[in-house]
């Protein structure tokens, strides 16, 4: 089980394909997959000690601080295995519930899955939706319990989880630790004896899955593909079978795990492939790539449309940076084909855009891309899902946005639903489903674990978990529960635009679609925090919420009645000159709306969940 | 020497020392604790005060004659900290050198800050000796607990019977401060204290609204929380009732704190709010003449060490340009009864004044006259209608 000097390793694109494992490790955010991988690395020799570094696959600096995976990447590792040479392509998955279709590519480039679990933690839930996208791709499932250094492991207790889910049995299950390189050989050796190699005809049309597209700034677009018929070679003139593009391959190669240029990549490999085009949106996930010379003419299954669920209004605070935005927005693109935004006016917010999310995370993630690679400040609206309407006179209208919600007879609302899966200890199950609950949520089931670790399975409707359901679940449960969903389709909902007026002007920013029983309670919330952050005006302001025409909470903002330094003598003169003039600055912050001046701060912290505001007062 | 074109010139003497600090304060003054270890009086600490402010008087001599801007002057106001802790004949030096090298106008008037509790008959007598005509004491409050809030030592009482004292020795103008808006203080509190000021021989009254200051020992109580600052509207209340009660008395509103019987009006602070010429005297004074703002250093010791090397005591300045002025005209001339000329404003600027008129925060029949005056509502939103001015 030694590794191989490389230069006599099996060399790319003359690789036979029963010398070859493609597999890929699914595991939970924080349950050591990238130390492990650094720790194959290692032990296959591919990287040197000295040019080790943490987390060597994480190419972002927010993957590297938050500790997930944004982008997927491919290594390939030589490895002797009772003295054959094995090439082994390590295919990295995203671990986030809004990257569902990009692991379920990644797994389908593959013939086996390492299920990593922390032995001190368990098995969380979008590890085991990503088990279950795996099992449902026939994919061989290797059982591994990590951090088998820690004080806390209980192996056993997990063993007996693992072998429940998969159908194994507990002594079935590998031990390793990333950490100290424990059972990692081991682990190798067994991706060799259990995953199967990849079939596939060399003579046929060249047919590769895309699994990745990422934009380097230097290269454009880095394409990294399986080639799972036929061949592909560096100068062949190239074909995207879903949409005919045709690109000239300018370099085929592998990465190991710096990219090295092969010339080709045959069945079964893995690898990467620069055509030069700058917009990954020209290379999608789950495409097939084809020679243009001699094209397939079957698809690989399974390729899919990216479809925003989550959208929000992104405004830059300083409208003059409404360009940068823009600008940012479309380098950003470049990179994630998932991304899609417009340009949008919001009366209170200025010029701003409307952007499509996978999902929440995918949603943070864009957003502290922008402000922290573009340097810009900026605040997003509340987070709202898509919304298909049919009008009275049949006209069906798709609103991605509140403020578009049609004020005329709308004879039904469909809105997104999600199953969703939590995984938690058992005590918080009453917390959890009162949370559900409360959320318009309906019990599909529920299933124990182990002892005290149970499943629960809801379908929700998507727009009640998009704000801060993650948030409540996390604080309900001591941060011990996982949440995992996925869409499966749409579903009529009795829903209502509740429009929050100032002076009798409805404000944008503020609008919301929430369930018919919820909106009081929202027009409650919103107009008495508005009254506590907007200041108090020369005139009496009302703050109303409404449901079309009907009023349903009011609060007022009194007028203010002193505003004047009671002294103003010698040395206060200039002291008060320089004071007004200071705050003609500040007015500079202010947002007009009808004659209400609404400072920023108030925009800002009415659109921002209580704990946020909470977050950003501890930082003060 | 053509001098018509002048602005009527005033002086300001700044004597930045007080017995202790009191809460809220957080004007330029040292105790002798502060200044000096131990017990030493405010008479020791302040050698060489006096002495530096009469180089000062002589600077700003040379200066104007230089500029051939000497004139009579018209108004002189000792202020602090506390000007009657210097003895009497510290205060009648400066005078006379004020008086030898400006000379005095006919009418001219010379007030002096005073504490209830550190001035005697016999200190008021010889303050009037001294040239001195008219005194502004520091009375902030008729009851105890508002009082001890403030850290004010003086018994209530005192404020009766000094401002009679004061009315004895010869004084023609007699003021009392009050301060109103104090935690802890009720709207019957303050009808007391402005009842118990009215009902006294004076012919001027100033009430303040609390401004709680950055620095001072009160400001860190009100945000530590341990101070509770009354609402607005209900000092806007107190507003409305010393108002209320100062014109049932015979007096009339000349500036947004001030109210006075007729002739009893404080020229000097009108000064002030006129823009004229006014030179500050002493450590940390501000100075305003023709245009120009400036002000001195702040310590005492610094101030005499300044002065005595032959060296200005000015820290900094700044020269208004064309628009802070005009600013600065606006926002003290709006705080005065006289109020300002419609004409002095621009279309747009009329356009917001309109706003405030049709709340009736401006006086309707001045408007129609093309005056700007303030109505008592108006007068409480200063502060706003020049900001809303300075768009």
């Amino acid at each position: 089980m030694p590794a191989i000097p490389l230069d006599r390793a099996p060399k790319p694109s003359a690789t036979d394909p029963l010398q070859i494992r493609n597999f890929s490790i699914i595991a939970h955010i924080d349950h050591g997959k990238s130390t492990l991988a650094d720790r194959m690395l290692g032990i296959t020799g591919v990287v040197e000690a000295r040019n080790m570094r943490a987390q060597y696959l994480d190419r972002m600096d927010i993957e590297r601080e938050r500790g997930i995976t944004i982008k997927s990447q491919a290594v390939r590792l030589p490895w002797q295995s009772e003295g054959s040479d094995y090439i082994l392509n390590m295919i990295d998955t995203p671990g986030h519930v809004d990257f569902t279709y990009e692991v379920s590519r990644s797994l389908a480039a593959c013939e086996g899955a390492v299920l990593l679990v922390d032995c001190a933690q368990g098995i969380e839930a979008q590890t085991l939706a990503n088990l279950y996208l795996a099992m449902e791709n026939n994919l061989t499932i290797i059982p591994v319990l990590n951090k088998i250094d820690l004080p806390a492991a209980q192996p056993e207790k997990f063993a007996e989880e693992l072998a429940r889910l998969i159908g194994c049995q507990p002594e079935d299950c590998l031990r390793v630790s990333g950490k100290t390189g424990a059972g990692v050989a081991e682990l190798l050796d067994q991706i060799v004896r259990q995953v199967p190699p990849p079939q596939g005809d060399p003579k046929a049309p060249a047919r590769a899955l895309i699994f990745d597209s990422v934009y380097d700034l230097y290269r454009g677009v880095v394409t990294y593909v399986r080639v799972v018929d036929g061949n592909l070679k560096a100068h062949d003139q190239i074909q995207m079978l879903s949409t005919g593009i045709k690109h000239e391959a300018l370099e085929v190669g592998v990465i190991s795990p710096e990219p090295v240029s092969s010339g080709g990549l045959g069945v079964g490999e893995v690898g990467y492939l620069i055509t030069g085009v700058k917009d990954v949106r020209q290379s999608r996930v789950g495409d097939t790539i084809t020679n243009a010379q001699r094209p397939a003419t079957t698809q690989l299954p399974g390729y899919k449309d990216p479809v925003p669920m989550v959208f929000s209004g992104l405004y830059p605070l300083d409208s003059s940076e409404y360009p940068a935005l823009r600008e940012a927005l479309e380098k950003l693109q470049l990179n994630d084909a998932a991304l899609v935004f417009e340009p949008e006016t919001s009366a209170a917010l200025g010029f701003g855009f409307r952007c499509g999310f996978l999902g929440l995370l995918h949603m943070e993630i864009v957003r502290e891309r922008l402000e922290r690679e573009a340097g810009l400040d900026l605040i997003s609206t509340a987070p709202n899902v898509v919304y298909n309407l049919t009008l009275d006179d049949g006209t069906i209208v798709k609103v991605t946005n509140p403020s578009e919600f049609p004020m005329t007879k709308i004879d039904e609302v469909r809105e997104p639903i999600v199953r969703a899966t939590i995984l938690a200890p058992s005590e918080f199950i009453g917390a959890i489903m009162e949370l559900c609950q409360t959320r318009r949520g309906v019990l599909l089931g529920m299933d124990y674990l182990s002892e005290d670790r149970v499943e629960i399975r809801y379908t929700l409707p998507l727009g009640e978990i998009v704000f801060d359901f993650f948030d409540n679940l996390k604080s309900k449960t001591r941060g011990y529960a996982s949440l995992d969903y996925e869409p499966i389709g749409e579903a009529p909902g009795e829903l209502v635009k509740v429009d929050i007026l100032l002076q009798g002007e409805a404000v944008d920013a503020f609008s919301a679609i929430v369930h018919r029983d919820k909106a009081y309670a929202y027009g409650v919330m919103m107009t008495g925090k508005l009254r506590e952050l907007i200041p108090r005006q020369q005139f009496e302001v009302p703050i109303q919420a409404a449901v079309g025409s009907r009023i349903i909470a009011r609060e007022s903002i009194r007028a203010m009645r002193k505003d004047v330094l009671a002294k103003c003598y010698g040395g206060d003169i200039s002291r008060k000159r320089k004071l007004l003039e200071k705050q003609k600055e500040g007015k500079k912050r202010m947002k007009m709306v009808g004659r209400v001046e609404v400072p920023q701060e108030a925009f800002i912290a009415a659109l921002s969940t209580n704990e946020e505001v909470d977050k950003a007062k501890a930082k003060k | 020497m053509a001098k018509d074109h002048l602005k009527p010139l005033s002086f300001y003497i700044h004597i930045p020392y007080c017995i202790r600090r009191c809460g809220y304060c957080d004007f330029n003054t040292y105790t002798p604790s502060e200044l000096k270890d131990g017990e030493a009086s405010v008479a020791k600490v302040s050698q060489g005060y006096v002495d530096a402010a009469i180089i000062e008087i002589n600077q700003a001599f040379d200066f104007l004659h230089g500029k051939e801007q000497v004139r009579p002057i018209e108004t002189i106001f000792f202020g602090g900290g506390t000007p009657t802790l210097l003895p009497a004949p510290d205060l009648a030096r400066i005078l006379d050198e004020l008086r030898e090298k400006f000379g005095f106008a006919e009418d001219i008037e010379i007030t002096t800050e005073a504490n209830p509790d550190s001035v005697s008959a016999v200190d008021l007598k010889n303050l009037r000796v001294a040239g001195i005509n008219r005194v502004s004491f520091g009375m902030q409050s008729a009851k105890t607990h508002v009082l001890a809030t403030l850290d004010r030592t003086h018994n209530p009482a005192r404020v009766s019977e000094v401002v009679n004292e004061a009315i004895e020795a010869g004084f023609e103008h007699v003021s009392l401060d009050l301060i109103y808006g104090v935690p802890g203080e009720s709207i019957d509190d303050w009808k007391e204290s402005v009842n118990a000021a009215l009902a006294l021989p004076i012919d001027h009254l100033s009430a303040y609204a609390l401004i709680v200051e950055e620095g001072t020992k009160l400001g860190a109580q009100v945000r530590r929380g341990d101070v509770v600052m009354p609402p607005d509207d209900e000092t806007a209340d107190k507003y409305l009732l010393v108002d209320e009660l100062a014109t049932k008395a015979g007096m009339d509103w000349y500036e947004v704190s001030n109210w006075s019987l007729t002739g009893g009006e404080a020229r000097h602070n009108i000064a002030y709010w006129h823009s004229n010429d006014w030179w500050g005297i002493g450590a940390g004074a501000h100075s305003h003449v023709q245009g120009v703002r400036w002000w001195n250093v702040k310590h005492p010791t610094t101030y005499i060490s300044k002065l005595t090397s032959g060296e200005s005591p000015m820290l900094e300045n700044e020269v208004l340009t064309p628009e802070q002025l005009r600013f600065e005209e606006i926002l003290l001339r709006i705080r005065l009864s006289s109020g300002l000329p419609l004409a002095f404003f621009t279309e747009a600027e009329l356009g917001i004044l309109n706003s405030y008129l049709a709340q009736g925060h401006l006086n309707e029949k001045a408007w129609q006259t093309g005056e700007l005056k303030l109505t008592i509502t108006g007068r409480l939103l200063a502060d706003q209608i020049v900001r809303a001015l300075n768009r």
